[in-house]
């Protein structure tokens, strides 16, 4: 079989494409079939599949989420939405509200348990041991273990006050 | 900065092609790359020129004090021709991404060509370490104390709740990427290649092409890595990618046996006939080498070529690329006198 496009080579690439419900197939050789690669890219990239992932959930974003912008780089969620990457760091502070569930849906996590920074040192540590706490009450909470959570509170407690005489 | 001179790179081969490590018949190479980020200073896609010079310097001066990388080359990638940039995506020391809007982006590379970090791509660092065979905990071992060395000179874009923070939120948390070159002939001449994909693909592990995204299989080579940085520790996601493709390495074992006893012959044809093309072809593509070139890895895993050996075949890979083909050549060549001299480069190695 020769290929759709050139009509010369021999055809190895078999493409499925649906356009306007249609389903149309294309049998192309490999040189036709990397332009044609070429050509999805760009209508099918990452930045798509991203903001196929921040839409899905909530069908209607929220006006205020799509002009807030980063006070550190500039950059807009809308930007975000565009190009699928972040300005700097501090975006991840900016655009905390939808960037968790974004995360979330792309890790099936939102919570980092690896590696900790050699600058972060003792407050992440702490930070976790405290997250390990909460996440401790609430099964306990829904267990209806009582007992067990009202000691895991004092414990939180505890934990949140030395933390904060640390800080004064 | 003093004329880098990456010509040494040609006359050696890299570490990860010498076809050593554990199940290295099947498992090419393993790599782990960590994503890295300058705290509160803009990605480098969203930095603007100042930034992105301050934060290469920034790298440069850290990764010095590095005693691993004391003998490194310290690339800037406006310093080198087209060719020579992608003779550098040819032996897998940057993607290919790499070669584009050049002026402040750099590569630094230890001269054994382990490991290599890449300076302002789309995170300011990409450190990552290539290993020869089924390796990845020790190149998780060794990426990971690199990190913490530069860390020392580095204030990394970090959360407690996110971890590592990366320009791409596919990145965030360990930035860590392992993944695995492996060469599947069997089970794509058995046709049982697709149900395995399949599987892995659903097991969270990503499969492309010789030069990662993008890309096509060619030469039944398979790279496989995975899929999410967030919510497992490192060492967690290297077990889940090592269990996975041990699996895949198993089968692909039973089924080399199954050929070379019930299917001996065709195999034994197969093997030969390629080798007798790259032997006596004049004009050969890079794609037909490296089709064929499988297939003599193939025979010379099972046995059935003795002459060669499985470092030779790895070589002859990555010579007959474009890039390599017009430096050994020492000039630009066109497309159809690459087709020529990589032919005569074949005909002079297969002894």
């Amino acid at each position: 079989m020769n290929c759709d496009i050139c009509g010369k080579k021999e055809a190895t690439v078999h493409l499925t494409e649906i356009v306007n419900e249609q389903m149309t197939k294309l049998n192309l050789c490999e040189d036709c079939a990397r332009e044609k690669g070429a050509q999805m890219e760009e209508h099918f990239g990452l930045s798509e599949l991203l903001s196929g992932l921040t839409d899905m959930g909530t069908a209607v974003e929220p006006e205020v989420a799509i002009t807030t912008k980063c006070s550190n780089c500039g950059l807009t969620y809308q930007n975000f939405r565009k190009i699928g990457r972040l300005g700097c760091s501090e975006c991840y502070e900016a655009f905390k509200k939808e960037l968790s569930p974004l995360l979330k849906r792309i890790h099936g996590a939102d919570r980092h348990i690896g590696k900790v920074s050699l600058r972060g040192g003792k407050t992440i540590k702490d930070t976790r041991t405290l997250q390990d706490l909460k996440v401790q009450l609430e099964k306990a909470i829904q267990m209806e273990e009582f007992e067990e959570a009202a000691k895991l509170r004092d414990k939180i407690r505890d934990f949140e006050k030395k933390a904060k005489a640390k800080e004064e | 900065m003093t004329k880098v001179n990456i010509d040494d790179f040609l006359k050696k081969d890299s570490e990860w092609l010498k076809g050593t490590g554990p199940n290295s018949d099947i498992v090419m190479s393993s790599r782990v790359r960590l994503a890295r980020n300058l705290d509160k200073l803009a990605f480098s896609h969203w930095a603007d020129k100042k930034q992105q010079e301050s934060i290469m310097n920034a790298v440069f001066d850290a990764a010095r004090s590095v005693n691993y990388l004391k003998d490194a080359l310290f690339i800037r990638l406006k310093d080198l021709n087209e060719v020579d940039r992608i003779f550098l995506v040819e032996r897998h020391l940057m993607s290919p991404e790499h070669t584009k809007d050049v002026e402040f982006k750099a590569l630094i590379v230890d001269p054994k060509e382990i490991v290599s970090i890449m300076v302002n791509e789309e995170d300011h660092l990409r450190i990552q370490v290539l290993q020869s065979g089924f390796n990845l905990m020790e190149a998780w071992r060794i990426v990971d104390s690199l990190d913490t060395e530069l860390s020392k000179k580095l204030w990394f874009a970090y959360s407690a709740k996110w971890g590592y923070l990366t320009a791409c939120p596919t990145n965030t948390g360990t930035g860590l990427r392992g993944s695995v070159m492996l060469h599947l002939p069997s089970l794509v001449f058995t046709a049982q290649i697709g149900k395995i994909l399949q599987a892995t693909a659903k097991l969270g592990l990503n499969i492309r092409g010789l030069y990662g995204e993008g890309t096509e299989a060619s030469g039944n080579l398979f790279q496989v890595s995975n899929q999410v940085s967030l919510g497992r520790t490192e060492e967690d996601m290297i077990d889940n990618i090592e269990r996975i493709i041990n699996q895949i390495i198993a089968r692909e074992e039973t089924t080399r046996r199954t050929i070379s006893t019930k299917n001996r012959e065709a195999l034994v044809d197969r093997v030969w006939r390629a080798y007798g093309t790259l032997k006596s072809a004049h004009i050969i593509t890079s794609n037909e080498t490296i089709a064929l070139l499988s297939a003599i890895r193939l025979g010379v895993d099972l046995g059935i070529v003795k002459n060669l050996d499985r470092r030779m075949v790895n070589e002859l890979l990555i010579l007959t690329q474009p890039s390599h083909l017009q430096k050994l050549e020492g000039k630009i060549l066109n497309a159809n006198e690459r087709d020529m001299k990589r032919a005569a480069l074949i005909r002079e190695r297969l002894t």
